[in-house]
């Protein structure tokens, strides 16, 4: 560049002024910082604290007196036994619930049950993107693997994890693994065609940029059909892992001996209500608690859409 | 970018010529390309489609040749057959005497857009042909800046592609294409979807690599200017069926500024361009409808 004419410098565009040191240095500072994905959160806390509690603040603070009204009119329905049409006569205040809360997480058994869910859905879950992810992978690539596979899937998908119960039971050895079975078809469905979808799509350009580089079929697939499918891939991931909690619960209500499920139904069993409200509390975050750390974990894989695309 | 800077490259690029050796023979000049015969036929639901007609195009080692041509006409569909993306279904296509059968290294390709990947960084996207050729990660990086350096994107190496300009990334394309020493660059049209001035820019800019390395280029284009500008000769094409239907050389002297778009030698090639191009497809009409 350094026979330019002097007219061709004078009509250098705007878009070529990255010859231009400072704003080199600008963008050459925005490409080195960390993933811009993880940056978004923190442009909200830049902003100025009274702009922030006028807009985001404000918002956030809507949302928590929603949830406290509900809470109140629950407490107020609890205690003066409410009873018209829906019966409030059994289930315990909000605030019968916390005390009872306090003492389950005061003792072991509580969290022995988590810890049993935990472990299923893990197992569960691992298997499930693994064989998912091959699957959808193979069927995405190959015509052969789709139309072999492909009936399989549209016959089982629309059967619910409960109605596999009695089946499981009866075909697998023990009850743990009827449950991780159940589990782990919940899991299975949404990472295979969210992985087939991903695959589908793979960019026929880059394709082709890849082959005139010299990159093998194998290549290819790692390089290319991968990264492009895993936007389509990680929000599988998502709602596999929400989609594997219904289904342990359902495993969970019908057998096991430990379990947050179990613990749940067996307290209505038992007449422990605030147990039952715990318990439902419970898988709910769980639920949510894994979904989320799926999607953080996940992210790294995705920061290079930060900027362009949203996952 | 200062000259003291470019300089660098320059020196950096010629620390990397023992890689350039080793991509072919010393002292047997690499990247003649030769179509001879050729038709190519797409089978669509509506019968067989004729993109290329009984083609024959030989381009010398070190020659800048523009297909240029209205869309559609098959240029792109010739040069496809080129990179070996379509097979030819009649005649014979072979680079340095070896029948084209498939992509490879050796035919460079730069696109006209989206054809980065996304989620590599500059650098890896550059790296990823000396990566795909066994060069070791380190080497292969080294070999990335290099020709980042050489098109003026050095400071972008960490950016990811959707975050840089579309001349910025159509750099760094050429960058990658460069990167494994191809005897011949295949470029379909790849300053198309570029604004006019950062379209000249980025011509004057592929120049002075080409200028460096001097390999054989292919370069589909509809723009007679550019065709102009840029070539040793220019191919023209005619649509439906594609044939080629002129074959003009463009003895302009070298090196070629912004400032030769408004000379008078110039002008008077694009009218001879235009002339011909005219002459030829009033031609091709009045055969069709002397066959209709």
């Amino acid at each position: 560049m350094d026979n330019h004419s002097n007219a061709a410098r004078l009509t250098e565009p705007m878009e070529e002024t990255d010859d231009s040191p400072a704003v080199e240095k600008i963008i050459q500072k925005e490409a080195t910082m960390a993933p811009p994905m993880a940056e978004k959160p923190s442009e909200t806390s830049r902003l100025p604290a009274r702009i922030w509690m006028k807009t985001i603040g404000a918002r956030y603070l809507v949302r928590i007196m929603a949830l406290i009204v509900a809470v109140v009119l629950w407490e107020l329905a609890s205690r003066n036994g409410f009873h018209f049409y829906i019966n409030f006569d059994n289930i315990p205040a909000p605030s019968v619930v916390g005390t009872a809360l306090v003492a389950e997480l005061a003792g072991q058994e509580f969290y022995l049950h988590i810890l049993h869910s935990l472990e299923r859905v893990a197992i569960a879950y691992v298997l499930a993107v693994v064989v998912g992810i091959i699957l959808g992978v193979a069927m995405g690539r190959s015509r052969w693997a789709e139309d072999i596979i492909l009936p399989y899937i549209e016959l089982l998908r629309p059967i619910p994890a409960v109605a596999w119960i009695p089946l499981a039971i009866l075909m697998l050895p023990t009850e743990q693994s009827s449950i991780i079975f159940i589990t782990f078809l919940g899991a299975l469905f949404p990472v295979i065609l969210n992985t087939v979808h991903g695959v589908e799509q793979t960019s026929s350009v880059l394709v082709r940029a890849a082959r005139s580089l010299g990159a093998s079929r194998t290549a290819i697939l790692w390089h290319v059909v991968l990264p492009g499918a895993m936007p389509s891939i990680v929000a599988g991931l998502a709602i596999g892992m929400g989609v594997a909690w219904f289904s342990l619960l359902a495993g969970e209500i019908i057998s096991g001996q430990y379990g947050i499920g179990y613990y749940t139904w067996n307290s209505y069993t038992l007449i422990q209500y605030p147990q039952i409200i715990i318990g439902m509390l419970t898988i709910g975050g769980l639920g949510t608690l894994c979904t989320l750390l799926v999607r953080k974990g996940c992210n790294p894989l995705l920061k290079w859409q930060a900027k362009g695309g949203r996952s | 970018m200062n000259e003291a800077l470019l300089n660098d490259n320059r020196l950096a690029v010629l620390d990397h010529s023992r890689l350039r050796a080793k991509a072919g023979k010393p002292g047997v000049e690499r990247g003649r390309i030769s179509v001879r015969d050729v038709d190519i036929v797409f089978d669509t639901p509506t019968g067989s489609h004729s993109a290329v007609q009984s083609a024959n195009l030989t381009v010398q080692p070190g020659e800048f040749v523009c297909l240029l041509g209205p869309s559609g006409c098959g240029k792109s569909t010739l040069m496809n057959s080129i990179a070996g993306f379509v097979p030819p279904t009649r005649g014979d296509v072979t680079v340095d005497s070896e029948a084209v059968t498939e992509p490879g290294p050796d035919r460079g390709m730069v696109f006209q857009q989206h054809s980065l990947f996304p989620w590599k960084t500059v650098r890896e996207n550059v790296a990823f042909g000396p990566l795909m050729a066994g060069v070791g990660q380190n080497e292969a990086n080294s070999v990335a800046r290099t020709f980042l350096s050489l098109v003026g994107l050095a400071a972008f190496e960490n950016a990811y592609p959707n975050t840089l300009s579309g001349g910025m990334q159509q750099r760094v394309g050429i960058a990658r294409a460069l990167a494994n020493y191809p005897s011949v660059l295949l470029m379909d049209e790849p300053f198309g979807a570029l604004d006019a001035q950062t379209r000249i820019m980025m011509q004057e800019n592929l120049l002075e690599i080409w200028r460096e390395f001097h390999n054989t280029v292919v370069f589909v284009t509809h723009d007679i200017d550019e065709a102009v500008f840029l070539s040793d000769r220019i191919v023209v094409m005619s649509a439906s069926p594609g044939r080629i239907i002129a074959d003009i050389k463009v003895d302009l002297p070298r090196p070629r500024e912004q400032s030769l778009l408004t000379s008078p030698s110039f002008m008077a090639l694009k009218r001879q361009c235009l002339d011909l191009i005219r002459k030829e497809t009033l031609n091709a009409f009045q055969q069709q409808n002397k066959a209709g």
